[in-house]
């Protein structure tokens, strides 16, 4: 950390917002967002108003749908945590790898993290639904592997490596003197590891992991893209069903701020955990 | 070029392993202009939403509290939002207000094709995170900076434009870098609604000849590719504009 006369000290870049004083949800952002809804479901009454007699109205439509569009949207949720979870778990252990005394393990497990942090997660989505066997023959049984598994592990690889690079750079934020200490204390590296270093940099991993979170979160959604049924599909398929061009705005917007009221709360909670947790020297 | 050909022509004959690209003519044109409409989607939308990053970070600056509030429900929207229904948002739902135009053959056609509409929803989408990252770079420029500009007779956008966004640019690149590439990453979005990018021109190539598995990974391996090549780029860039003992 130093000052040029030009630059003050750097600071880190938040991944939330300006100001997260003032609580977890930004009243602005929620009010205009609420906003555009409504004046695109007036917009759209009026219009049905000059067209056919007797129609019913956006905002009935959209009360209509929402229940089944709304179960899609738990389904994405679903998929979201269960993809977490496996990515989570091995990130972790890749992570370890990566930070591991053996040079060959070490440089492996940053080819494979390299790899699947530069694949765009639609490819590698395309890649498992379409690669992955059906089911799986195992010597006890057969286990079939329905599309959704796939699709939770096509998501899973991606938030891997990144859980891998928030680990990696987790355990490196230690000062080696840790290490050292816990070597004199005659621990063995897996006790330094588990016992001195992880508990410390916990801390710090948490708010990119959150992070990331979110980022799964939204792109889950893509499922759609490779033919499963979730919140995208469903309301396409409302939007086709009741033939009504002045829904389809109206319909978006109510999908996107359903996310929306999801992922922005965690992104302020992260900047609020970014800011807690930010190392004072 | 005719040896490769014959190569895997040869391991397509006899071992079944089919890598049309680079024996079929017509796949490979389709491929590399797959590969080159990715390139063009990514280096258009980069520059529009570095444009998008420069003008809202000046905006955020603003006096107006209105005007900051406004970019800051932009930001927040697009970078809390999935950028697949951003896209489906803009090409399904807006793009169907828009009145129709008549085109050179006398059809009535939409004013903003596949192709736009994806560069501007992805342009939008990474113009977002691009003015948070310049923010933050502009934040570490001292005040004082900026009144010794003014009392030189800087107008406003003068101390912006020659000496806030130089000095803080060097600091916001590697974030940039991030960004950047995400948004080559983005560029597979596009598929979805039919823009022939490399990922719609690999789906084509596999549904015709029937080599899912080969065309898989030559898609994997090309993107993977692609996005090491920027990465490296980007990265020699980095290190080449870095401030000696600074860094976060």
């Amino acid at each position: 950390m130093s000052e040029l006369p030009v630059l003050l000290a750097p600071r880190p870049l938040l991944s939330g917002g300006r100001d997260p004083a003032s609580g977890l949800f930004n009243g602005t952002v929620l009010a205009s967002v609420l906003v555009a809804l409504g004046i695109s479901i007036t917009i759209g009454a009026a219009r049905a108003q000059a067209g056919v007699v007797g129609a019913p109205g956006v905002a009935t439509l959209l009360v209509k749908w929402a229940p089944l569009i709304l179960e899609g949207f738990l389904f994405n949720l679903l998929v979201s945590v269960l993809s977490m979870l496996a990515g989570t778990i091995l990130g972790v252990w890749l992570g370890l790898t990566r930070v591991s005394q053996t040079a060959m393990l070490r440089r492996a497990a940053s080819v494979v993290i390299q790899f699947f942090r530069n694949a765009p997660w639609l490819v590698l989505l395309f890649y498992c639904m379409f690669l992955l066997p059906f089911s799986i023959a195992l010597p006890f049984a057969t286990v079939p592997l329905p599309d959704v598994a796939k699709a939770v592990i096509g998501l899973s690889l991606p938030v891997m490596a990144n859980v891998a690079e928030i680990v990696r750079g987790g355990v490196q934020s230690i000062p080696l003197e840790q290490w050292e200490s816990g070597e004199a204390l005659a621990f063995s590296r897996r006790q330094i590891l588990w016992m001195v270093i992880l508990p410390q940099c916990l801390r710090r991993m948490i708010p990119p992991w959150m992070n990331l979170y979110a980022i799964l979160t939204m792109s889950t959604t893509l499922i759609s893209v490779v033919g499963i049924q979730d919140s995208m599909t469903l309301a396409r398929a409302a939007l086709v069903a009741e033939g009504r061009t002045d829904l389809f705005i109206p319909m978006y917007l109510m999908l996107l701020s359903w996310f929306f009221v999801y992922c922005y709360p965690i992104a302020r909670w992260t900047a609020v955990l970014e800011r807690r947790f930010r190392v004072r020297i | 070029m005719e040896r490769i050909a014959d190569f895997f022509r040869w391991l397509n004959d006899a071992r079944g392993i089919n890598f049309s690209i680079f024996y079929d003519a017509l796949d490979r044109a389709r491929f590399l202009e797959g590969l080159w409409t990715t390139i063009e989607l990514s280096l258009i939308c980069t520059g529009l939403s570095l444009v998008i990053g420069v003008v809202g970070a000046w905006l955020q600056g603003s006096g107006l509290g209105v005007v900051r509030k406004a970019v800051q429900a932009y930001i927040q929207f697009f970078r809390n939002t999935p950028p697949l229904v951003q896209l489906f948002f803009f090409y399904f739902a807006v793009g169907n207000e828009l009145p129709h135009v008549l085109d050179a053959h006398g059809m009535l056609v939409p004013p903003i094709g596949n192709i736009g509409w994806a560069i501007l929803s992805l342009s939008l989408f990474a113009g977002a995170f691009n003015i948070e990252i310049f923010r933050s770079g502009i934040e570490a420029v001292p005040r004082a900076m900026v009144e010794a500009a003014e009392s030189l007779g800087y107008s406003r956008l003068g101390v912006y434009w020659h000496v806030l966004l130089p000095l803080s640019f060097r600091i916001s690149l590697p974030a940039l870098n991030n960004n950047l590439v995400n948004l080559v990453k983005t560029t597979t979005l596009a598929y979805a609604i039919a823009v022939p990018e490399l990922l719609y021109a690999a789906a084509q190539i596999w549904s015709e000849v029937l080599n899912v598995r080969e065309m898989m990974n030559v898609l994997l391996v090309t993107y993977v590719a692609l996005v090491a090549v920027l990465v490296a780029i980007m990265g020699r860039w980095e290190r080449a504009l870095r401030i000696p003992g600074y860094s976060p």
